[in-house]
């Protein structure tokens, strides 16, 4: 006989999850799939998951989405967010992982310049990839 | 001559000096008597968007804090990075428990009561100089130009802080027929060039200009303009080998020139051609 298949909402309320809304003041179960998040993204060609597969680890509970390149390679465009069909803004989660991760004490891999850089683009990479 | 606050930003005094030049000199002739705030710092680059970061808004309140002890009530930005923290982090502070945090942290300072209206050059431009007005005082005309309006991310994101429609935006391309020019409409220019990842990711942002690049002079442009000194980096600086090399230059700097101040940028742009005696573009 087949297994039972558990189709309660109770797994989808898991702390992290409720961690990540939280910090980003964007409920992740608001999401319901749809990829045009991932679509227009014009950096999902670097991410390692793709902007919606983010949100769903997070609706999972799943808290290896603090060990994905996809936090770091998102430039807080705001594209997705402005297209969302549900109205969450997911460069907020994007935030919210990328600072759980550094209060952790994982950083992203090299944050020093590998060409010379203005000031407005240290400033900014400082903010956003230190705690 | 109208008074307006003005919060210049660290770029502005480094890398985007001629953006600041040839903006200040385009509103003066525009009538503002254009005053810096006194003691300002940076704004951080980027608003942080984490609900418990309360410190990252420090930066940006404390400019706002600033034009309040000048008596005044709004401030321009030139860039479009600043303009998007101060917007940003003003509206963020106005949550009575936060501003409270925030003005018990900033001790020294006067407390920070809101109200502060933030303007970037382009809103000014189309909602109070207005477009008649602004091609008025063009004295040499961008005829023949084509300009590719490139408007980053910030101005048009999140849609409450936008300065126009964000997906169909159309204040730079007004600004740029005020001058005489022909805007080139092309599907990169709301796309983001990617910001600070210049920093760590610059293989990233390289691909990011060639394509944003590519797709300008495909669509015809002789230039670039921006209000963002990072795009502006990004697009010029980041531009990988074999891209179009057209030139990426800042509103200012255009403003300026169309305006009769000198500006060599532009100028190197443009040759008079003698028999009309319309500039042309000399061939990028
Ligand atoms: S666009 Fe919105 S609803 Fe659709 S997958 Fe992305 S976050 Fe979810
Ligand atoms: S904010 Fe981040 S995830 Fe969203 S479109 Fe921009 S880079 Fe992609
Ligand atoms: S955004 Fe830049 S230019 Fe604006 S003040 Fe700050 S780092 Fe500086
Ligand atoms: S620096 Fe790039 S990130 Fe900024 S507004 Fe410019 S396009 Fe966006």
């Amino acid at each position: 006989m087949a297994s039972e298949l558990d189709l309660s909402r109770d797994r989808l309320d898991a702390p992290f999850a409720r961690r990540v809304e939280e910090l980003s003041g964007e409920n992740p179960y608001a999401c319901y799939q749809c990829g045009k998040c991932s679509a227009g993204c014009p950096f999902a060609d670097y991410m390692d998951v793709l902007p919606n597969q983010v949100l769903r680890l997070v609706q999972l509970g799943d808290e290896s989405a603090l060990d994905l390149s996809a936090p770091w390679v998102c430039a807080s465009c705001l594209a997705c967010g402005v297209r969302c069909p549900k109205g969450v803004d997911i460069a907020k989660t994007m935030e919210a992982l990328r600072l759980l991760a550094l209060r952790k004490g994982i950083s992203p891999a090299p944050a020093t310049p590998d060409r010379p850089c203005p000031q407005i683009a240290l400033v900014g990479a400082f903010r956003k990839l230190t705690p | 001559m109208k008074k307006l606050a003005y919060f210049p930003g660290c770029a502005m005094k480094d890398q985007a000096r001629p953006d600041e030049n040839g903006a200040l000199q385009a509103l003066a002739i525009l009538g503002y008597e254009v005053e810096e705030i006194p003691r300002w710092n940076c704004c951080g680059t980027v608003y942080s968007l984490a609900q418990d970061d309360l410190m990252r808004h420090v930066g940006p309140v404390r400019n706002l804090v600033r034009v309040q002890g000048m008596g005044e009530k709004r401030v321009l930005t030139l860039c479009a990075m600043c303009y998007g923290t101060l917007t940003r982090s003003a509206r963020f502070v106005e949550e009575p428990e936060r501003l409270e945090r925030i003005n018990a942290f900033m001790d020294t300072e006067d407390d920070f009561r809101g109200g502060i209206e933030v303007v970037h050059l382009l809103t000014l431009l189309r909602d109070e100089v207005g477009y008649e007005k602004l091609a008025s005082k063009v004295k040499r005309s961008l005829d023949g130009l084509k300009v590719a309006t490139y408007y980053g991310c910030v101005l048009l994101r999140p849609r409450e802080f936008a300065v126009d429609d964000p997906e169909r935006p159309e204040v730079m391309e007004r600004v740029v027929e005020a001058m005489g020019g022909t805007p080139t409409v092309f599907p990169e220019r709301m796309e983001c060039c990617g910001a600070y990842l210049t920093v760590g990711r610059s293989d990233v942002v390289t691909d990011r200009a060639g394509r944003i690049l590519r797709s300008a002079r495909g669509n015809g442009a002789d230039l670039v303009v921006t209000t963002c000194p990072l795009c502006q980096f990004n697009l010029d600086e980041r531009r990988p080998a074999g891209a179009p090399s057209l030139p990426v230059l800042y509103l200012g700097q255009l403003l300026a020139w169309a305006m009769g101040v000198d500006e060599p940028a532009v100028a190197a742009l443009v040759s008079k051609e003698p028999a009309t005696g319309k500039p042309v573009p000399s061939g990028v």
